[in-house]
């Protein structure tokens, strides 16, 4: 049964970062560690913002 | 920890044992592919000896790289750690990393060429993936990404124009801008060439659009920052298209979508500007979600597939048109396997990649060898699973599918008559029934590969599930859906990557250009590259002597020409950094690799053949033309003058890339005399040493010396999974890494 968890944990732990869903988690983080005091975006600011950098650092795709 | 003090302590005997064992059984399985001859083999046995010789090259080739050769310290900070922004530079788990490598180096490539290749036999293919991944490109795609990593995350450009020079940075532009547009041009030929008459094909496809685009919906305003709900949604309703498609084709809707190339151009062209122009949320990241999905997920299930069926090999190994004269591709078999397997051997594209995002994201120095060149030896793995789908084939339909219109007629009358003269055998009614099986109007001459893949796979697939047509034609389908869906992402992000360049560049001559917020440069920028890519692919399904024919190998010798670029870069920095003794570790797969591809060049620029020269072809037509006579297999004069424009443009875009590649690596050659004959070392454009503060294995798992340093950490490290430290996912530090 243990194991059978563990699994999932594995999996769910695997599907969330590689589809970057602790992004927001690691920004807030990252900004109460180096940059106490400075304002948190929301969760939907974030995202966008995040969306929208994408737009200027196009990633090539191969082949 | 330094990468040396690892290595230095004797083996095990245990581990002397297990190598010893893969050895034994990777030999044996390599000896019952090459000296099978007249019996049919198992095509299990080229699957082991895939897995033994990778096993072989990673633990000691890659590690030798990794150690002597570029020294890797992890004493050293990457950039990931010395400049961690929480945006683009962030230490990222190595088992995620590799993750999204292989999302961005895999696609249709290893799937398409090697389906080309078995032309040859299923032999030089087998050989070549598997040699050339261990000595060439597992190599290429490790060197590079160390040393974009040792600068920051440079691009490959930008390497050689400050490591070698100003000339051969502005050749390697140029290279890199006109490769992409014909690999556009013939990725986007291969999708025409699968959906083009087939209602079911089109009618899926034109479904992840509308698909896409609630995607992007949902998760920009509904549900921000849920991707994986978001693509499991998505997954579904694309299955449901799939389906879907069964019924249109029955149905009245199937004339609208019946489309013929041409329109299918049009549409793609059309397509592809808005998917530029448009932000990336709403089209291009949602599809870019679907497709590393589908592609992680239709692999898996094709190596599945294959280990649990273990297919009989129908193709011969070597077959009697390696001299040269097949019907699927022209040319001898060296050089021309070389150049049409392409991506799953050496891919000079990958060198982009190695240089782009992959760099900026790695924790400790050490991790390229698994994410470098472990990352390649699973596509290289790819491409052993789709030589073995082509090959499982009987070989008279593989012919009947892959040889032009030109060559086989419309219909299966003329095409099973074509095949008999090629030296195979396969009755009309064999072939109709081939096509109805999948539920596809015709088979003949659908080229590309895709279509090929598709029946090879769902032959193996339906092996597993349980046969029956109707389930065999959704397999079909959900091949054909998912080749479609990965080129047509690599298409989208191509486009915009190439129209960032050509911005780029212009922006030098006329400053607003330079802003990718300006409109109007924006939109013409995006124009001028759709329609580059647009006229190759126009060319090449009107092309009476059939486009793949015609482009697949300029798209192989671009390919590799690019790999050229990065492996003169890669011998050019082992060589500036003062181990010259080592530089055959790039330098001979160089040499082949400039051998293979200019002798491809010579062929196709100076071959008096007018099935392999272009230029021999646009004399021979031409001057039918001025006697007035029309050659086979054009049937009109506009036939033939397309002939005659299609292989100067052609010939004159092979002259070009030679002689790019040839001023990059002269330009490579000048440096390595000057830093061979300094006393000095040449200066390099290192980033400084800091002290590294991250600990994390190296590999996937972590070693006995690791465990003890993690222990020594004040946070756990790595995932679940790793220590069995009863470590639940939830407590995992950003980033899995301890600091």
């Amino acid at each position: 049964m243990i194991s059978a968890r563990r699994t999932l944990d594995v999996v769910r732990w695997y599907l969330r970062e590689v589809a970057g869903e602790n992004a927001y988690e690691r920004y807030v983080e990252h900004g109460s560690l180096e940059h106490p005091g400075r304002p948190v975006l929301s969760r939907r600011e974030f995202e966008r913002q995040r969306q929208d950098d994408r737009d200027g650092t196009p990633q090539v795709r191969c082949c | 920890m330094t990468a040396t003090d690892v290595g230095t302590r004797r083996p095990s005997w245990r581990s002397m044992i297990t190598w010893t064992g893969v050895a034994v059984i990777g030999a044996l399985a390599w000896s019952v592919i090459a000296l099978a001859r007249g019996e049919k083999i198992s095509a299990i046995w080229v699957v082991i000896a895939a897995l033994a010789s990778y096993a072989i090259a990673y633990r000691f080739y890659a590690r030798f790289i990794v150690r002597r050769v570029l020294q890797v310290d992890n004493s050293r900070a990457t950039p990931a750690e010395r400049l961690d922004n929480g945006v683009d530079y962030q230490p990222t788990d190595r088992r995620i990393l590799l993750g999204h490598h292989f999302a961005a180096i895999a696609g249709a490539g290893p799937l398409v060429g090697p389906v080309l290749a078995a032309q040859m036999g299923y032999l030089p293919g087998t050989i070549w993936i598997i040699a050339g991944v261990i000595f060439a490109g597992g190599v290429q795609d490790m060197v590079i990404l160390f040393f974009s990593m040792r600068r920051d995350g440079k691009s490959l450009g930008q390497m050689v124009r400050e490591e070698i020079g100003p000339v051969g940075g502005a050749a390697a532009l140029v290279a890199v801008f006109s490769i992409m547009i014909i690999l556009l041009a013939v990725l986007a030929l291969v999708v025409v060439n699968a959906l083009a008459a087939s209602p079911w094909g089109t009618f899926s496809i034109a479904m992840t659009i509308p698909i896409a685009l609630f995607m992007g919906f949902y998760l920009r305003t509904l549900r921000p920052g849920r991707v994986i709900e978001t693509t499991v949604i998505g997954v579904a309703l694309l299955l449901a298209a799939i389906v879907g498609g069964g019924w249109v084709q029955e149905s009245s809707l199937a004339g609208i979508f019946t489309l013929s190339p041409q329109s299918l151009v049009i549409a793609l062209v059309i397509y592809g500007f808005f998917a530029s122009v448009l932000p990336v949320w709403m089209l291009l990241a949602p599809r870019d979600y679907l497709s590393t999905f589908m592609k992680i997920g239709a692999i898996g299930l094709l190596a599945v597939g294959v280990l649990v069926t273990g297919p009989t090999l129908q193709n011969a190994a070597v077959s009697k048109f390696a001299d040269g004269t097949g019907p699927v591709f022209a040319g001898p078999l060296f050089p021309f396997v070389f150049i049409t397997i392409a991506c799953g051997a050496l891919s000079g594209f990958h060198a982009l990649i190695a240089s782009g995002t992959t760099p900026k994201m790695i924790q400790k120095e050490s991790q390229v060898q698994m994410i470098g060149y472990g990352g390649m030896l699973m596509e290289s793995f790819v491409a052993i699973m789709a030589l073995i789908a082509a090959s499982i084939l009987d070989p008279g339909l593989y012919y009947a599918m892959n040889a032009p219109a030109g060559l086989v007629g419309a219909t299966a009358q003329t095409a099973a008559q074509a095949v008999t003269t090629l030296g195979f055998t396969i009755s009309p009614d064999q072939l109709s029934a081939a096509a109805a099986a999948v539920q596809e109007k015709t088979l003949v001459a659908r080229t590309g590969g895709a279509p090929t893949l598709a029946v090879g796979m769902s032959e193996i697939l339906s092996g597993i599930f349980g046969a029956g047509t109707a389930l065999k034609a959704v397999w079909y389908h959900f091949a054909i859906m998912f080749e479609a869906l990965f080129i047509l992402t690599t298409v989208d992000a191509g486009t915009r990557v190439a129209r960032f360049m050509l911005q780029d560049t212009l922006g030098n001559i006329y400053k607003p250009m330079g802003r990718v917020s300006w409109k109007p440069g924006l939109w013409a920028t995006s124009a001028v590259v759709v329609l580059a890519w647009g006229y190759f692919l126009w060319t090449g399904v009107n092309d009476p002597l059939g486009g793949i024919y015609q482009l697949f190998p300029l798209f192989g010798i671009a390919n590799q020409l690019l790999a050229a670029v990065a492996l003169a870069l890669a011998t050019t920095l082992i060589i500036k950094s003062g181990k010259a003794r080592y530089a055959w570790v790039t330098l001979v797969p160089l040499a082949w690799d400039a051998a293979v591809t200019l002798t491809a060049s010579w062929y196709k620029v100076f071959s008096n053949d007018p099935k392999l020269g272009f230029f021999a072809q646009r004399t021979t037509y031409q001057a039918a033309i001025d006697s007035g006579k029309l050659l086979a297999p054009a049937k009109t004069m506009d036939a033939m003058h397309q002939v005659v424009t299609n292989a100067t443009v052609d010939g004159v875009l092979s002259a070009l890339f030679a002689v790019l590649i040839i001023i990059v690596i002269l330009d490579a050659f000048r440096i390595w005399v000057k830093a061979l004959s300094a006393r000095e070392p040449l200066p390099m454009m290192e980033s400084p040493v800091v002290l590294s503060h991250i600990v994390a294995p190296a590999g996937l798992w972590p070693t006995a010396d690791e465990r003890m340093l993690l222990a020594g950490g004040s946070v756990a490290i790595g995932g679940p999974g790793v220590g069995g430290d009863g470590l639940s996912a939830d407590d995992l530090p950003p980033g899995g890494s301890s600091r």
